[in-house]
């Protein structure tokens, strides 16, 4: 195994592809910086690879690791003033992307390459049809005439799965769903027959089953229309699913590309190692602690000449001062580490972390918090002056939690389970329905009582960038409910207080000068869990606590919650949409859809030998982080989209979706029934 | 794209830079700095600037033109004009912050507090504000100064100051809301409620310095429509009376009769006018052109 450079690596593996075309994209050593007031941050530093012609590549990486940025050079679409590519080559088809004129770059965008990008919401133009949104292209880059466009655009549609082309062709954006509009971006990127596209986070802003959705039209069409497609995503399980090849990318610099299966199963650098153990995964027993890349990812300000992910690997040693080149591995990948032999020989692995990690409470005890027939109704504005209806956000739901439990509560966007987290920290007045915290029914309880519950239930939000005061010390938030309730005497005590909680969510004492936006997401989060911890709470609800988070930062704050969950005897109410994190930190779990409860039951149980059909499916849309597993899985989708709030479904309210629906779905509410001992579902099926 | 590294340097946020990033950003902000600086100086320090006594009668030289020894002349009593332009500044300054202050304060806690209780104590609040609306500014303040009988505390007339104050109430709570209503959603402010903290604890100490931005601009911008309702106001004579120096009370009186002979009377207090009120407005724009991300480049 040579040491050799960059290119004569790529150009080696080029020669080894029986194919002799060149291919379709070739970026060669590409550097690119941004002046900022703190310095020049390098966003891409030598990063190379190529795309063939029909081939999907993925981009993974953390935020901030450059994924975008290299995309945005790609497309020369960098910020004009700040954005610079000093030194590096874009080979696509044939032409020198970086020598062409604004003019020619613009023929190629949108025409040869196109890009759809994370936010459907807003990446369509509100106050136009979606007619004219996809006829533009077509006219400008084709020369096509009015009636021309108008025929390819449904035949656009069409392709793309929306039913009813000629009459949604006249509809705005806020007529389609997310889903919808994300099909509808598809379409105007395909509108030209581009032969590259790339797709930056497509279906982060979506549910999983409409991910699962998007994902496999994508695939197909690029396969059916020979379309490369470079896929930029931070979600392991989307790039084992459907990419050829992967880059797996670490602050501004590729640590280690490769074909999927390689890098998935025979990862040759400590980085892509670690990423794939910090995932909670649905595809293997889960274990005890969460595995963890300890630390934070450089500042891409400061200038290194060592391996940049050296202050985090476990397996550094002294050569690693010095950036190791992209090595050849015995997989065939590029690795990045000095170590990539001792890896391949199996000297090197991440060791298996201790157990403990699981919080089961005896359920013999008295619930600590138990809900009783929650509904909450909320009033649709119509008009001027009158309510366009109701929005039944919640209806009928009941659950206990037990002391030093975790309750999982999944669902997808819109199933109101984030109300049902509000309602119990009382932030909304719930429409019917009780809830008893320690015994004390809420909606009766005198203000003293509610003055006391407010202390004893908390919140982590899932923004760590929001859900702290800007203007506010983190001394000063953490510090602020030990003074209002005094709980500690005297500014001396606080201080020592703030110091001590800062300690117990792993944060220097220091910390406590800074303010928010000081601090990296991870740390915020952990404000916020020291927070909610200086009130000496005795349950949590942890609304979307770490879906916010990078994967290697989301694993740290994972094994805190459960490390202090332990030491304080804490309940979580654990309110998520990412099935495996749930997984891995709950002992129960509920799962709700469109306001109800579809299915509870303990942990194994449902990821085992779950009973309701939408379960099931919720599963099944899930991808794993392993790409023979997903390769070989048949996609099993599903079909539609959440109904209408406003027209809400008679019936099972999953009866205009489920696989198994009958006549007698559409007519009755499924009660939610003991189908087996401690397991609930809603289903007249099972 | 963000390019926020998470690893940020242990630094408070940098303050040095401020002020010049805004002269580089804002010129025209700068030179009004500068003049507003320039009148707080002599409204401050006037009996150390002003070459004369503004209320000195000199019969030896009525209706002097300006000359080295009277900058501006003199009017009808023979008083150096540019002397009571000098007290004026202070009649001016004084009137027009006070009044801006309390009239902005008031009307950013009422717009806060309508934001963070919303429903039906919105609705009411906003209707009382849509009355105050209704009413140009200067009309509001003619009605609340013929209302009142005029009072003054240690030579500040302070019911001049509430009729232009109440005025700006409104509007200032108007934007004020908007702002708040932002605010009002964010989960630190869900935190505080689901910490229980008490109504005036939260909108104290967790809304109101996040809309600190809007309030500094309105405060600023109202300074200029301040000084404007005083000089309007004292030139109907409904304000500062004589023989007090103030702007708009020097455009009045007989300076109305001798204006064709001594046109330097009324030039000088209506070029003092104007520059106060365009220094204060070019200010809050850069103000607020400066303090909004979006307006940046």
């Amino acid at each position: 195994m040579s040491v050799a450079d960059t290119s004569d690596d790529l150009r080696a593996l080029r020669d080894a592809r029986p194919e002799v075309a060149a291919p379709l994209l070739e970026v060669d050593d590409l550097h690119t910086q941004f002046a900022t007031a703190r310095g020049i941050v390098r966003a891409v530093e030598g990063v190379s690879f190529t795309v063939d012609r029909g081939e999907v590549v993925a981009i993974v990486g953390e935020s901030g690791s450059g994924k975008s940025v290299t995309a945005l050079s790609i497309m020369r679409l960098l910020p004009r003033l700040t954005g610079k590519i000093p030194k590096g080559r874009i080979m696509f088809d044939g032409r020198s992307l970086l020598d062409l004129d604004d003019e020619q770059m613009r023929q190629i965008r949108g025409r040869d390459i196109s890009m759809i990008f994370q936010e459907p919401m807003t990446s369509l133009n509100p106050i136009l049809t979606i007619g004219l949104q996809i006829k533009e292209p077509l006219q400008i880059h084709l020369g096509m005439t009015d009636k021309e466009a108008q025929d390819r655009s449904i035949e656009l549609l069409q392709l793309v799965g929306i039913t009813d082309p000629e009459r949604r062709l006249d509809q705005y954006p806020h007529q389609f769903s997310g889903g919808m509009r994300q099909r509808v971006m598809i379409a105007i990127g395909l509108a030209c027959n581009p032969k590259l596209i790339i797709a930056d986070e497509p279906t982060t802003a979506l549910d999983v089953t409409i991910q699962a959705q998007i994902l496999e039209l994508m695939k197909n069409l690029s396969r059916q229309l020979d379309i490369a497609l470079i896929i930029i995503t931070h979600n392991l399980g989307v790039v084992a699913r459907y990419a050829d090849r992967v880059l797996v990318m670490y602050a501004a610099r590729v640590a280690e590309q490769g074909a999927a299966e390689a890098v998935f199963h025979d990862p040759r650098h400590p980085y892509s190692m670690g990423l794939l153990r910090s995932v909670p995964r649905l595809d293997r027993p889960r274990g005890g602690k969460l595995e963890t890349i300890e630390g934070l990812p450089p500042n891409l300000a400061d200038a290194s000449t060592a391996c940049r992910f050296a202050p985090r690997c476990p397996f550094r040693i002294a050569v690693c001062d010095q950036e190791p080149p992209l090595f050849v591995t015995d997989t065939g990948s590029l690795s990045r580490c000095h170590r990539h032999e001792e890896i391949a020989s199996g000297k090197i692995t991440w060791s298996a972390a201790g157990g403990a990690g699981l919080n089961f409470a005896a359920n013999t005890t008295a619930p600590v918090l138990s809900v009783r027939n929650l509904t909450k109704n909320f009033a649709a504005a119509g008009g001027l002056r009158s309510s366009a209806g109701t929005v039944r956000a919640v209806q009928d739901v009941s659950f206990d939690i037990y002391p030093g439990e975790t309750l999982g509560l999944v669902g997808e966007s819109g199933c109101g389970k984030t109300t049902v987290g509000r309602l119990i920290l009382r932030l909304e007045e719930p429409t019917s329905g009780e809830i008893h915290f320690e015994g004390v029914n809420l909606s009766t309880a005198s203000p003293a009582e509610l003055k006391a519950m407010r202390r004893k239930v908390q919140v982590i939000f899932q923004d760590p960038y929001s859900s702290l005061n800007p203007r506010m010390t983190v001394g000063q938030i953490i510090g602020e409910p030990l003074h209002v309730y005094k709980i500690v005497d005297g500014r001396g005590q606080v201080e020592a207080r703030v110091a001590e909680l800062l300690e117990n969510v792993g944060l220097r004492p220091e910390m406590a000068e800074r303010y928010p936006h000081q601090l990296s997401g991870g740390q915020r989060q952990r404000v916020g869990i020291a927070r909610a911890l200086a009130m000496e709470p005795s349950f949590i609800v942890c609304d979307e606590a770490v879906s916010a988070l990078d994967v290697s930062i989301q694993g740290q704050i994972i094994n805190l919650l459960e490390e202090l969950q332990r030491k304080f005897k804490l309940a979580f109410l654990f309110i998520a949409h990412d099935l495996a994190v749930v997984r891995h930190i709950s002992a129960r779990v509920v799962v709700m859809y469109f306001g109800r409860i579809m299915e509870v039951a303990d942990r194994d149980t449902i990821y085992g030998g779950s009973l309701h059909p939408y379960t099931r499916v919720l599963l099944d849309a899930a991808p794993v982080p392993d790409p023979s597993i997903e390769k070989q899985r048949e996609p099993r989708l599903i079909k539609g989209e959440l109904p209408s709030h406003l027209a809400p479904p008679t019936g099972c309210v999953f009866s205009t979706r489920c696989p198994q629906v009958s006549q007698e779905c559409r007519e009755v509410v499924p009660p939610l029934e003991e189908k087996r001992p401690g397991h609930f579902a809603a289903c007249i099926k099972v | 794209m963000t390019m926020d590294s998470p690893s940020l340097p242990a630094v408070k946020p940098r303050q040095s830079n401020v002020y010049l990033d805004f002269c580089r950003q804002q010129p025209l902000g700068a030179v009004s700095f500068v003049i507003i600086v320039l009148m707080m100086f002599a409204g401050i320090f006037s009996p150390l600037v002003a070459p004369y006594d503004p209320l000195t009668i000199d019969f030896a030289s009525l209706l002097a033109p300006p000359s080295a020894d009277h900058w501006c002349g003199t009017d009808a009593y023979g008083r150096d004009i540019c002397s009571r332009l000098i007290y004026g500044s202070r009649t001016a300054l004084v009137i027009g912050f006070t009044s801006s202050f309390v009239g902005s304060t008031l009307g950013a806690i009422l717009g806060i507090a309508s934001a963070y209780f919303g429903g039906r104590i919105d609705d009411w609040i906003q209707r009382f504000v849509d009355i105050l609306l209704a009413f140009p500014l200067i009309v509001l303040a003619l009605v609340v100064v013929a209302a009142f009988r005029k009072f003054s505390v240690g030579g500040v007339d302070v019911n001049l100051i509430v009729a232009i104050a109440i005025p700006i109430l409104p509007r200032v709570a108007r934007v004020v809301r908007s702002a708040a209503l932002s605010v009002r959603v964010m989960p630190y402010v869900d935190a505080a409620r689901a910490a229980g903290y008490s109504h005036t604890r939260i909108i104290f100490r967790h809304m109101a310095p996040n809309v600190v931005a809007p309030y500094l601009i309105m405060l600023t911008a109202f300074i200029a429509q301040a000084i404007l309702a005083e000089a309007s106001l004292s030139f109907l004579g409904l304000g500062v009376t004589e023989p007090t120096a103030a702007w708009g009370l020097m455009l009045s009186g007989n300076a109305a009769d001798f204006y064709r002979q001594a046109p330097w009377m009324i030039l000088f207090p209506g070029i003092a006018i104007s520059l106060a009120v365009f220094a204060f407005n070019l200010f809050g724009d850069s103000l607020r052109d400066f303090l909004d991300p979006r307006f940046k480049l």
